[in-house]
């Protein structure tokens, strides 16, 4: 399975982004190759109008089975993400990346 | 002649001038008060008038042709607001962040983006005596004023001769709806309350201007409160002070039940001439 994290840094100490939209970075853990990458986002903040959408078209591209966030995305992002069918949990805003992982495989998150 | 009345920070009395000072002028010339604060219009609290005509306002949004798309991906690479996204198979149009811009219906080479209305909001017109007063109101989940306020000038313009006082109510703050209520217009009325966030805001407010070449003067409201900061500011800046209209207990009462204030109360029927009579001295300068 494949879960993206937005998060603020590039590892698993990172801490949590709990925006959805503006994540600086989008972390992602590949369980079968036991794998971290990340996509890096912080483009977006130049972005005046649409931060959702253009964020949730990436996370189409990269195609995770899960996401891990905070707050959870606005409506026109969570359209976008649902055309994916992607898993979304949320509630992880002060989490590291790690904690938030655990927290999810402990069953321990918010489905949005 | 177009006036816009606007101010950097909000509540410092823009509605209050706009209504009281149309009203005003109305007691002897003919004046249009737009209301272009189309999220939250408020001047129709104060103005009543008989309404002569009321039209629901568009704006052109693209639809997507699933049969005509080629999936070229020129559409979403051109959209600056990411309003049109491609997602693998579809493309994705989010009505609300789009600007209208036509940029994806003109350059899709296969013609899958064709641009249908879409209500936004509504305008209303209203006559009493001399005075007519324009409003439009966005639709609620609306996010772009900016279509609206340019759609209102346009009928201020369509309906309205060149001799008629044009007053722009405009909206608070500096970004787009404030340039849009305000570009258009031969002179700014800034208003401000002489505290330090007034100040603050006032400052923001004279700079856009300036970035825009308008010609802009200051009224000061609440005049009493505060510190002198606001007044030597305009001094340095060579912005002259038009009015100012004094604190008053009274003037938050009437303005609260929905009055205009200057019938009311001389003092702020003194300042409002004061007004008048350099809006009329800019008008001749502008006939010679």
């Amino acid at each position: 399975m494949k879960i993206a994290f937005t998060t603020k840094g590039t590892e698993w100490d990172s801490m949590m982004d709990p925006r959805f939209g503006r994540t600086e970075f989008i972390l992602i853990y590949d369980e079968e190759k036991d794998e971290l990458t990340n996509f890096d986002n912080q483009a977006i903040e130049g972005e005046a109008h649409g931060a959702g959408p253009k964020t949730a078209q990436k996370l189409f591209e990269l195609n995770p089975d899960v996401l891990i966030t905070g707050n959870g995305p606005g409506g026109n992002a969570a359209t976008v993400l649902e055309k994916a069918g992607m898993k979304i949990y949320i509630g992880a805003g002060d989490m590291s990346a790690k904690e938030a992982y655990n927290t999810f495989k402990n069953n321990k998150l918010k489905k949005f | 002649m177009k006036i816009a009345i606007a101010s950097g920070k909000g509540g410092t009395g823009k509605t209050t001038l706009a209504t009281n000072l149309a009203s005003y002028l109305a007691e002897t010339q003919k004046v249009v008060l737009s209301d272009l604060d189309v999220e939250e219009p408020n001047s129709g609290l104060f103005i009543k008038g008989n309404l002569i005509h009321k039209e629901d306002k568009y704006k052109m949004i693209p639809e997507w042709i699933e049969d005509k798309c080629t999936l070229c991906g020129i559409c979403q690479k051109v959209c600056n607001f990411h309003a049109v996204i491609q997602l693998g198979p579809q493309i994705l149009v989010f009505p609300e962040l789009c600007h209208a811009c036509f940029a994806c219906s003109e350059l899709c080479p296969t013609n899958a983006l064709p641009m249908i209305p879409k209500k936004m909001g509504v305008l209303k017109h209203f006559q009493i005596n001399n005075l007519s007063f324009v409003e439009s109101r966005l639709d609620i989940g609306e996010e772009q004023a900016v279509p609206l306020i340019s759609q209102t000038q346009k009928y201020i313009d369509e309906h309205f001769s060149e001799d008629v006082i044009k007053l722009f109510d405009a909206p608070p703050g500096t970004s787009c709806p404030v340039i849009e209520a305000t570009k258009d217009a031969d002179f700014v009325i800034l208003i401000t309350e002489p505290t330090p966030f007034g100040l603050h805001d006032m400052k923001l407010a004279v700079d856009t201007m300036k970035e825009l070449k308008k010609d802009c003067a200051v009224v000061v409201n609440r005049f009493g409160i505060g510190n002198d900061d606001v007044l030597d500011y305009c001094e340095k800046e060579n912005i002259p002070i038009l009015a100012k209209i004094p604190n008053d207990r009274n003037v938050a009462e009437l303005y609260s039940r929905g009055e205009l204030v200057y019938q009311k109360i001389p003092e702020v029927k003194q300042q409002l001439e004061n007004v008048k009579d350099y809006i009329l001295k800019l008008e001749e300068g502008g006939r010679k």
